[in-house]
């Protein structure tokens, strides 16, 4: 889960990295009153989880309570690169004598983590990797070891901080690093570090990423999640702790294991191009030795979704059975009927593997006029684009 | 000849008195692979369908001669059961447990190379098999006999689906290193080990979106591997920014697409399939070619 800027500064703030105040507000008038209590000239900025918000127009500068009222009612709704805004944090403003960059990551190549640290902040990182590279010291992190004092103190000098504020950074590594570990997140970035023109080094802006595997001992992580900006089907696939992502197209699609899955939206696409570009509606994944009820769950999901003109049932059982499948469809069709909301779209279904022949006797035996079984991925791919396009 | 799991192979399961454990050691077993010992931490001395259970991964060891271990432990617990097994220089350690944090991976994979006494394979993967041979993890047995191919990929189902379509010509193994974003036991292991087994013909390497485990891959392929491999990469259609179900399968910028991993490995001449059937289609040609 990705973080906004000030959920990450929270975090900061609780571990002691330095971060300049501030206080997220939803409408004009909160941040008029934010400003007002902060006192001094303020920084209005967009929350909004993708980069690139100075360009877009969502961070502004406002010297009275007024203007940062006026600001923010500038900002709000503004749409960048797909995310509306829905609250800006106001934020002290801070006179900036130079910007660094420093980070924290998961290095999946090497199987560790990554210190990435420049003095030459405030600007694109990769761009600066790509062009120069030798501006951007990188130190391999021992996942056991961490990153102590000296650590820290290495990668401080193999970036060349100045030396009067060696001591500053150092320890805001060192705290960056428990926000990593404590946390669980395998990204912590700061972009800028700042140096002010009173000599303090603070974080001006913060991104984290947290580890969703390890939610279960964060119980306060659960609070950070946005709930207004998740889809809502998404949300209900939560519930039934289904692994669901929407997508942008028309066909809805239900398989077993998130790579057959993955693999089938590739398929379905192709297939699709023949029949007006027809796509798949979302991912969903109901895993493993799924049982009756979480396919008819799935299905349930999927069907409801008004964007869905057509099903696809995707299944090799290896651990999963095929015969609960088919119950499972069997299920929803029937529980969809008696709610008085009955299915209207078509289902196509390719079952293979681990019970397969059960499974297909069911669905045979079941006979219902808008299921329908074809034998191989491909051909089913094939069918169900057909179907979605032929309704549009 | 297999690799890294053979007809000597004993296996033993960290977790075999929890539901998920029991059900597979029966399936393991039923395939004909020797489950010698069980190791729960508190319940040493049980049975399960007359499997003697242990309290510890050392002691399973030395009275069963265990050479292999599979964990089914539950994520909280995942990296204390792996640094047992490690401690005790178990040579083969297949964790199949999912969600686990991915910080206890990094030092749980550390910790083994520190040691380097074992190999991980996962977590979050459906272990191994050498079919006919023997089989640590949850791969269905039943999919497909021995053979020429050896095959390595990020996900189960997928897995299981080129076993398939391939199960008229059979494999020697087949290895599951699991989707996560770190992994003990990664394609460019795997296809070293390939390289190497005189019963391997060719190699299937399935491979997804996220990280550039398979860009690397083709690098090592151009230097090291004579044999032919052919490829398929799931997710060609993924958008950026969501994490398709694998804790590792995601698109963040131009880093991760299945299009950049497709082509890295056409550049060092892998026959890369579309789909998965063509894929199939690819080797059997090559292989009957």
């Amino acid at each position: 889960m990705d973080l906004y800027e000030y959920q990450a500064k929270h975090l900061f703030d609780s571990h002691g990295v330095p971060v300049t105040a501030g206080e997220v507000c939803a409408t004009p008038d909160a941040a008029h009153e934010a400003a007002r209590k902060i006192g001094s000239a303020v920084v209005v900025k967009a929350q909004v989880k993708t980069g690139g918000r100075g360009k877009a127009g969502g961070v502004k500068l406002a010297a009275t309570p007024d203007e940062a009222q006026a600001r923010a009612d500038d900002i709000l709704g503004l749409d960048i690169k797909g995310h509306v805004v829905r609250r800006v944090l106001v934020t002290e403003a801070t006179d900036i004598a130079e910007e660094y960059y420093v980070s924290f990551l998961l290095d999946r190549a090497n199987r560790a983590f990554l210190a990435m640290a420049s003095v030459e902040g405030g600007v694109d990182i990769e761009e600066v990797a790509a062009t120069r590279p030798e501006a951007l010291a990188l130190v391999r992190i021992d996942a056991i070891e961490g990153v102590d004092e000296a650590t820290a103190a290495r990668i401080v000098d193999q970036a060349g901080f100045p030396a009067h504020i060696r001591d500053q950074v150092t320890a805001i590594l060192v705290q960056l690093w428990q926000v990593l570990v404590k946390e669980d997140a395998t990204l912590v970035e700061v972009n800028p570090l700042v140096l002010s023109a009173d000599g303090r080094v603070l974080a001006l802006d913060g991104k984290v990423t947290l580890d969703d595997n390890a939610h279960y001992r964060h119980a306060s992580h659960a609070d950070l999640v946005d709930k207004d900006a998740t889809d809502p089907i998404e949300l209900r696939a939560k519930e039934f702790d289904l692994n669901y992502v929407k997508l942008d197209g028309e066909v809805g699609i239900i398989g077993n294991g998130a790579g057959l899955v993955m693999s089938t939206l590739d398929v379905v696409a192709y297939a699709g191009e023949e029949f007006g570009g027809v796509r798949p509606a979302n991912f969903l994944d109901i895993g493993g030795g799924a049982s009756a009820e979480v396919m008819s769950n799935g299905l349930d999901i999927v069907l409801n979704d008004p964007d869905v003109r057509a099903v696809f049932v995707n299944v090799f059982g290896g651990i999963t059975s095929c015969d609960a499948v088919a119950n499972g469809i069997v299920q929803a069709v029937g529980a969809l009927a008696d709610r008085g909301t009955p299915v209207t779209k078509p289902i196509v279904c390719r079952i293979d593997g681990n019970n397969a022949v059960e499974g297909r006797r069911i669905l045979t035996e079941f006979n219902h006029p808008l299921v329908e079984m074809v034998e191989t991925m491909d051909d089913a791919a094939r069918r169900v684009a057909q179907l979605a396009g032929g309704a549009a | 000849m297999t690799i890294w799991l053979d007809a000597d192979s004993r296996i033993l399961v960290q977790g075999m008195t929890g539901s998920e454990g029991t059900k597979h050691t029966r399936r393991m077993v039923a395939s004909g692979a020797q489950v010698v010992a069980g190791v729960t931490p508190g319940k040493g001395g049980q049975e399960v369908d007359g499997i003697p259970v242990f309290g510890d991964v050392r002691e399973a060891m030395v009275a069963t001669g265990a050479n292999v271990s599979v964990v089914f432990v539950p994520p909280r617990f995942a990296k204390a059961a792996v640094e047992e097994a490690v401690d005790a220089e178990i040579p083969l350690c297949v964790v199949i447990t999912e969600g686990i944090p991915v910080h206890d991976t990094a030092q749980f994979f550390q910790y083994a190379q520190n040691s380097g006494a074992t190999r991980i394979i996962g977590p979050n993967c459906p272990g191994i098999i050498s079919p006919g041979v023997s089989n640590a993890g949850i791969i269905p047995a039943d999919i497909t006999g021995p053979g020429p191919i050896g095959l390595v990929s990020k996900s189960g189902t997928l897995t299981y689906q080129m076993m398939y379509e391939l199960n008229d010509i059979g494999f020697s193994t087949c290895v599951g290193i699991g989707g996560d974003p770190i992994i003990g036991t990664t394609h460019i292991d795997c296809l070293a080990a390939f390289e190497a087994d005189p019963a391997t013909e060719a190699i299937v390497m399935i491979g997804e979106i996220g990280g550039d485990a398979e860009e690397r891959a083709a690098a090592f392929i151009a230097d090291n591997v004579t044999k032919p491999v052919v490829g398929y990469v799931a997710g060609f259609t993924a958008p950026e920014g969501k994490t398709m179900g694998h804790a590792g399968a995601i698109v963040s910028g131009s880093s991760g697409t299945a299009a950049a991993k497709k082509e890295a490995l056409e550049a060092v001449g892998v026959r890369v399939g579309q789909t998965p059937s063509e894929a199939a289609r690819l080797m059997r040609a090559l292989l009957r070619g």
